[in-house]
């Protein structure tokens, strides 16, 4: 059987990503299961505000935080989510070359976003002896901060795999679901940030 | 693949299809076939736990095995075998029920299953390597931040692992409903069961996580150091029940709903009446899983939440009795005045609603707060549970598999052995339950591996153990009616019970693609309809044409393997740093399967016009 005929139609549709069922399945899945998502970040920021004041004498919140990087890690993160919904938007027109070269511009502010976050963490394990088993904050922190972390590495690799995967054979019905369920992942993966900017660092600095 | 390649096949063709399968209806017998063996299991753990119980002081078990013996006993009786089983006939049945060829993401299907068996045999493992968990089921923290050994560690890994199987197949069940119900399957016409595996699933989605987040937890203190639930460095222990019973509560009624559902669909079948008060019995499903998720508190109540909170549970716990009550009633009006057969499946049904009741009632004596400081941790509460995990669960597993058997296999149960098996379960049942509500108002605490004599508990514990023995006869003889069956058994019809649903327009067992086409509904009960109308079968909405198919794959499999290889290799990192190469393995094994699957192409294949034409021949 062939499918290069339904796979790449003479015009693609307005919504490519929709256009087959697998598509559709796709798309609806990845929302269910950000759903899953919302509930395990909800825990974790749950076990955060219980143990945030738990210091054990190590130091405090107020302590380590500085709201500059963290202001300049959250300007490439919501950026990033941007510069993926203009990739998105060349996908309907698809305009192949723009998409990857929005989305190109999406992984290389996460790569920033990610490298800001080593940073800040090796800051704090050798400035400040600040570690996941300083105490009960320590391990809250570190986990919650850095699920979040593990999932930006998860999505960058992803991002990366279909891009170059697709590089030379642009775009069909069977990989744009692919691009479009990754931009929701990643818009998701940015509004955990901005959670955590407020609960953990806002509230961290001020509360 | 051709539909004849398929059909030729010696051992290793076989082995090798069930391992790469994506169909639904093989992954259902994988569940099955696995839940089956880890039911056995567990019940072999009860046998034991009752033997040591049948006299007072007895020696059979020490202290430490009689720990691992109750915690292994719940773990595999909940996560490896009443769960799976049920996820094995949602698989089986719910496509065929909304007239879908597959479900929405086969191969996740078949991953979810991979990861359930792995998770299940590395939780398992911990017998022979040094000791089975022994901190409880629910683990609570310190005690199970405190266990010596490796016992814990398989256990967080072992679930943590099977876990994600089974919220893939949660996401998997959710997307086949939304998008795949045939032509005119509409929402509100949905059978029963194809509802509770809807609300069943938003629960799992729901209430996994919290289980995944309250696991790593554990695994972070007992592994690597962290202080979650160390006291002395900030932490505080009752976040684990908290999340435990977040997730753990949902987790009673993602056993529950899907029996309710089989219960619905059996009782309307058999008394050949459409199901009394659908829209009530909906309405009530949504509204027990909605409530579910706001009474996890009630675990807890001995805890020291204070009052206020232990009101506001109290009363949420109270309000389920009112959607559970109008599904009791409407399935008794829905036998009222109906044509009713009684076979095997009616039977373990027509059980199903006094042994659930019971617990039931049971259920909101405990749900006032002030009474459980009474029963809190004592038989009373082992009696209420068993009461509603294996009257309403165990009963709806037996009476889905009687009745839904010949669609699974094409073979139908023998009847009298499945007479002998319910009444010896269903008399031992009680006999072992019923009397455990007057032990533990007696003051008889869970958990204790003795009890002393004269304490006025020796008879009642006797009795118990005796019930659990005709228990086990009764699962004895199911198991033979299987294997009698599988050599012996009547070959069964398409629709051997006259039957209402969609699943019962197809041939049994339904060829790999089950519906020529795609079937038309024109209401509730679809094929009744047709049946009364004169018609006796579906109309197809469209002309036979070209079947699209999936892709089997041995992925899943092999990603599987590197998640139980990297769960060795995080258990022992704590012995041996050069264990941590079993994780990177392990993990770089599962990480680069997920690449495959993401940079390959899976088009899947076409059942032609013309073999399906052919194949009616």
């Amino acid at each position: 059987m062939s499918h290069d005929h339904s796979l790449n139609p003479e015009t693609m549709p307005q919504e490519p990503e929709k256009a087959t069922l697998e598509g559709k399945n796709k798309f609806l899945g990845l929302w269910f299961f950000l759903g899953g998502e919302t509930v395990l970040f909800a825990s974790l920021f749950g076990t955060y505000l219980a143990l945030r004041n738990s210091t054990a004498n190590g130091p405090t919140a107020q302590d380590l935080f500085g709201l500059e990087l963290v202001f300049i890690m959250t300007m490439l993160l919501l950026t990033s989510s941007l510069t993926s919904v203009y990739a998105m938007y060349h996908m309907k027109n698809n305009d192949f070359k723009k998409m990857q070269l929005w989305l190109g511009i999406t992984a290389f502010l996460g790569i920033g976003f990610l490298a800001c976050e080593i940073y800040e963490f090796y800051h704090y394990i050798h400035e400040y002896e600040f570690t996941f088993r300083s105490s009960a904050f320590g391990s809250a922190f570190y986990t919650l901060v850095g699920f979040h972390g593990g999932h930006v590495a998860f999505g960058l690799s992803w991002l990366i795999a279909i891009m170059v995967r697709n590089a030379k054979r642009g775009l069909n019905l069977y990989n744009a679901p692919k691009y479009y369920t990754f931009s929701l992942y990643w818009h998701f993966i940015d509004v955990v940030w901005v959670f955590i900017f407020t609960v953990v660092y806002l509230m961290g600095k001020v509360g | 693949m051709s539909i004849a390649a398929a059909q030729k096949k010696g051992f290793g063709a076989f082995i090798w299809d069930y391992l790469t399968t994506v169909d639904h209806k093989k992954i259902a017998h994988l569940y099955l076939v696995g839940g089956g063996f880890f039911f056995l299991l567990g019940g072999l753990e009860a046998m034991f736990i009752r033997i040591q119980l049948i006299k007072p002081e007895n020696d059979f078990l020490s202290a430490g095995l009689y720990n691992e013996m109750i915690t292994m006993h719940g773990t595999t009786m909940i996560f490896l075998a009443a769960m799976p089983l049920l996820i094995g006939l949602m698989n089986a049945i719910m496509p065929l029920q909304i007239g879908a060829r597959d479900v929405a993401f086969p191969f996740l299907n078949s991953l979810g299953f991979w990861l359930f068996m792995f998770g299940g045999i590395l939780l398992n493992c911990s017998w022979f390597l040094g000791g089975a968990p022994d901190a409880g089921w629910t683990s609570y923290t310190p005690l199970s931040t405190q266990s010596p050994g490796h016992g814990v560690d398989f256990y967080v890994l072992g679930l943590q692992i099977s876990g994600a199987g089974t919220l893939m197949g949660g996401i998997n069940f959710l997307v086949t409903i939304v998008t795949m119900r045939a032509p005119g399957m509409t929402y509100m016409r949905m059978p029963l069961f194809t509802w509770t595996t809807f609300v069943t699933s938003v629960l799992i989605l729901f209430a996994f996580p919290a289980l995944t987040v309250g696991l790593f937890l554990l695994m972070f203190d007992r592994m690597f150091g962290s202080a979650f639930f160390d006291v002395a460095l900030g932490g505080n222990a009752v976040i684990w029940q908290h999340l435990f019973w977040i997730f753990g509560h949902p987790e009673v009624y993602i056993l529950i709903l899907p029996a309710f559902g089989v219960f619905s669909d059996i009782l309307s079948t058999f008394s050949k009446k459409r199901l009394f008060g659908y829209t009530a019995m909906v309405f009530a499903t949504i509204l027990i899983a909605f409530l579910g998720f706001m009474v996890w508190a009630h675990h807890m109540f001995t805890v020291g939440l204070g009052p206020v909170a232990n009101a506001i549970f109290a009363i949420a716990t109270m309000a389920i009795a009112v959607p559970t009550g109008i599904k009791i009633f409407n399935w008794l009006a829905t036998m009222w005045g109906g044509s009713i057969t009684i076979n095997s499946a009616m039977l373990w049904s027509l059980a199903f609603i006094p042994s659930f009741t019971i617990g039931g009632m049971t259920g909101v004596m405990l749900a006032s707060a002030v009474a459980d400081y009474q029963y809190h941790d004592t038989y009373f509460v082992v009696a209420h549970f068993h009461y509603v995990i294996v009257g309403g669960v165990v009963f709806g597993i037996l009476a889905a598999l009687h009745y839904w058997w010949p669609k699974l296999f094409g073979k139908i149960l023998n009847e009298a052995m499945g007479k002998w098996a319910f009444w010896l379960f269903f008399i031992g049942f009680h006999l072992t339950f019923f009397i455990q509500h007057f032990l533990g108002l007696m003051g008889m605490p869970r958990r204790y591996w003795v009890f002393l004599e004269d304490q006025g508990l020796d008879t009642g514990n006797l009795v118990s153990t005796i019930g659990a023995l005709l228990m086990g006869l009764g699962g004895l003889i199911f198991v033979i009616n299987i294997i009698y069956t599988a050599f012996k058994g009547e070959n069964a019809s398409g629709d051997p019970w006259d039957g209402r649903t969609l699943e019962w327009a197809i041939p049994s067992p339904p060829p790999f693609y089950n519906f020529k086409q795609t079937p038309l509904v024109r209401g509730l009960d679809p094929l009744w309809i047709e049946k009364t109308e004169g018609k006796g079968e579906m109309t197809g909405a469209e002309p036979i044409g070209d079947i699209h198919m999936p892709d089997g794959s041995i992925l899943p499999f092999i990603m599987s393997i590197g998640f139980f290889i990297a769960g060795f290799g995080f258990i022992y990192q704590t012995d041996q740093k050069a264990w941590l190469l079993a994780v990177f393995a392990g993990m770089g094994i599962a990480l680069l399967c997920m690449l495959i699957r993401s940079l390959k192409d899976y088009h899947g294949y076409h059942i032609t016009k013309e073999e399906l034409e052919r194949e009616a021949d």
